[in-house]
């Protein structure tokens, strides 16, 4: 046979393999508002820079009759790309083949990009829609997950891996996702759940539907599961190339620097955002807005545990990771939902060289039986764990109310904050004036004519003395007292000066933060 | 501001803060005290199998009833010495975690 001959199969056998699922499938994908596995990739990634792995790769299932059927590229598809011009390394899933089933060759082709990624030092974009296990492969379905899911916990803070659930993810396969450092889904596409209604139904008689169940608003609002919430599969490839911009490839590089900007200091205005009754709500974002280049903030689950506020911006051109409680939401209080998601996120920074800012205005933490019981105790310890571990340069600014525990969590000079700025309406004290009054004048209080007047006296006599930032100043623990309008040149200064700091912690295999 | 009247007060440390309540935190649950002589289901599933009727006096860690989950049979016992209550399912029915099965006094 000649070139040409043999080029022209295997231009035949491409197309064939290039087909998934036949027309009829794919009519029904698209029916269903989807956008097919090889239509996601190039929507994605930067044009023309898809080149794909394993197209020919076959399934190996021999039992149920299996052996008859053919699978284009055993219902998965591989390869490299870039992303603003940053190398990836991709897969899709293809719901049109077998429901995008798992079975033993398409675990291998993922994992096999999995390898390359990390060998490569590239970012993992996996692209979820999957019916789950392929049950006519048995265990070595099983096997094929446990093989992902090993990769994912290796390449874990090496490479950033992010997952995007564009259909159904059941069962074991929610447990790479989970592995990884975002989770993006979008409106009535996306369905995680390990267990689905038809089980629940059986089991518990109660019906719910696979929306209610573990739909996208579900994971971006209730569970915490998903980071990134959107309308559409086009909004959402937006959304993980907005946040390529701010992070780094690798655990070894910094996040490409850009060109400085100014906020729009005309619309934030750090003077009037914030109201001087330390009792009244704002929107931290608003801060956060008018410390940020161009007043650009990227919130990370945004829609979950609202209390705290996360997120990536760019100061002075460096991307900066933001802590923030959120007097919008529960007074900004830590609880068990916005500990877990704050020390997640530190811990992202850390392992990636994105400086932290913090911002603090909490009463402290939520009372209640249900959080106790839901292990506050547990859960809050991971924020002090994660802001204690990290070593990435470490910048707080107390803008209001920093009382108890809430003080020393929110990356006080305590848990080696390299810089702590207070604003002169910062109250750091070791609880509320109206509680402290209430117990260390409880005596006189009772005792007095007008208790009521009394109280209010020495409520006002404990703020004076002590509800402000210049205690703690006085003992050193707040580097510097600062206008709000200053706040941005203290923190450009900060991160300039700390491009080159070093700790040394204790020799350890790891340490065993309250997981 | 019109925004005002939308605020909810939560108190902590004996003062009022005015702010926005989360969707998890509207939907707690309120706290309910475990009694002694509730029997209840520890896992969602279905009641397999009754051994008691209302009235019947019954010992501390006598089987009551056969409660399957998971396609496991799990046998609920009385947590004291004393006479049924209340009976409040019956075999066959698919219980809820926690639900209230049995009451022995």
């Amino acid at each position: 046979m000649s070139l040409r001959s043999k080029t022209n199969e295997l231009r035949k056998r491409m197309k064939s393999a290039a087909s998934g699922g036949g027309d009829k499938a794919i009519e029904k994908q698209t029916a269903m508002g989807k956008l097919t596995a090889r239509e996601r990739i190039v929507a994605l990634l930067d044009e023309d820079s898809f080149q794909e792995y394993d197209l020919f790769v076959e399934h190996a299932a021999k039992d149920f009759d299996m052996a008859n059927k053919y699978l284009a590229g055993d219902g998965v598809l591989t390869g490299t790309g870039t992303i603003n011009g940053y190398p990836v390394c991709i897969y899709a899933q293809d719901f049109t083949v077998a429901g995008g089933s798992l079975g033993y060759m398409h675990a291998r082709k993922i994992v096999k990009i999995m390898d390359h990624a990390l060998k490569l030092r590239v970012p993992l974009i996996g692209i979820n829609d999957s019916g789950g296990a392929r049950i006519q492969e048995g265990v070595n379905s099983l096997a094929g997950y446990g093989e992902i899911f090993y990769r994912n916990t290796l390449a874990s803070g090496v490479i950033p891996q992010i997952s995007v659930i564009l259909g159904p993810c059941a069962g074991g396969a929610v447990y790479s996702p989970a592995l990884t450092d975002f989770v993006f889904v979008v409106d009535k596409i996306s369905k995680m759940f390990i267990t689905g209604p038809e089980v629940i139904k059986s089991v518990l008689g109660e019906e719910i539907s696979m929306e209610d169940l573990g739909g996208a608003r579900v994971h971006a609002s209730l569970t915490g599961n998903a980071h990134f919430y959107a309308e559409s599969e086009n909004e959402c490839f937006a959304q993980i190339k907005t946040l390529f911009t701010y992070i780094p490839w690798n655990n070894g590089k910094k996040a490409e620097p850009f060109q400085p900007k100014q906020p729009k200091s005309r619309t934030f205005k750090l003077g009037s955002i914030i109201p001087s009754d330390s009792k009244e709500p704002y929107d931290v974002r608003d801060v956060i807005k008018a410390l940020a280049d161009e007043s650009d903030f990227f919130e990370i689950q945004a829609m979950w545990a609202q209390n705290i506020t996360i997120g990536f911006a760019r100061v002075n051109g460096e991307t900066v990771g933001i802590v923030a409680n959120q007097p919008m939401y529960l007074a900004g209080v830590l609880d068990v939902d916005s500990s877990d998601k704050a020390a997640r996120f530190i811990r992202y920074c850390d392992s990636f060289n994105i400086p932290l800012l913090t911002l603090v205005d909490l009463p402290g933490y939520l009372p209640g039986i249900d959080q106790e019981h839901a292990g506050v105790i547990r859960h809050g310890a991971k924020l002090l764990y994660a802001y204690s571990e990290a070593t990435v340069p470490k910048i707080t600014v107390i803008l209001r109310k920093a009382y108890g525990g809430g003080y020393i969590a929110m990356c006080s000079n305590h848990l080696r904050a390299d810089f702590v700025f207070a604003w002169p309406t910062a109250e750091i004290a070791v609880m509320g004036p109206e509680g402290a009054a209430n117990i260390i004048f409880r005596k006189e209080i009772k005792e007095a004519a007008d208790p009521e007047k009394m109280r209010l006296e020495k409520v006002e006599e404990y703020k004076q003395k002590f509800a402000n930032p210049y205690v703690a100043a006085a003992y050193g623990y707040i580097d510097a007292v600062i206008e709000p309008r200053e706040t941005r040149k203290f923190i450009v200064h900060s991160l300039a000066i700390s491009k080159n700091k070093e700790v040394r912690v204790p020799n350890k295999k790891h340490g065993i933060p309250p997981f | 501001m019109s925004e005002k009247q939308k605020f909810d007060i939560v108190v902590i440390g004996d003062a009022e803060y005015r702010t926005l309540l989360t969707d998890k935190y509207k939907n707690r649950s309120p706290y309910v005290r475990p009694k002694a002589s509730d029997v209840t289901a520890f896992i969602p599933g279905t009641i397999r199998e009754m051994f008691v009727k209302e009235g019947d006096k019954v010992e501390k860690g006598q089987i009551l009833l056969i409660l399957e989950a998971m396609k496991m049979n799990n046998r609920l016992v009385a947590p004291l010495t004393g006479v049924v209550k209340q009976l409040l399912v019956k075999t066959g029915d698919i219980v809820s975690k926690n639900q209230l099965l049995v009451v022995v006094k």
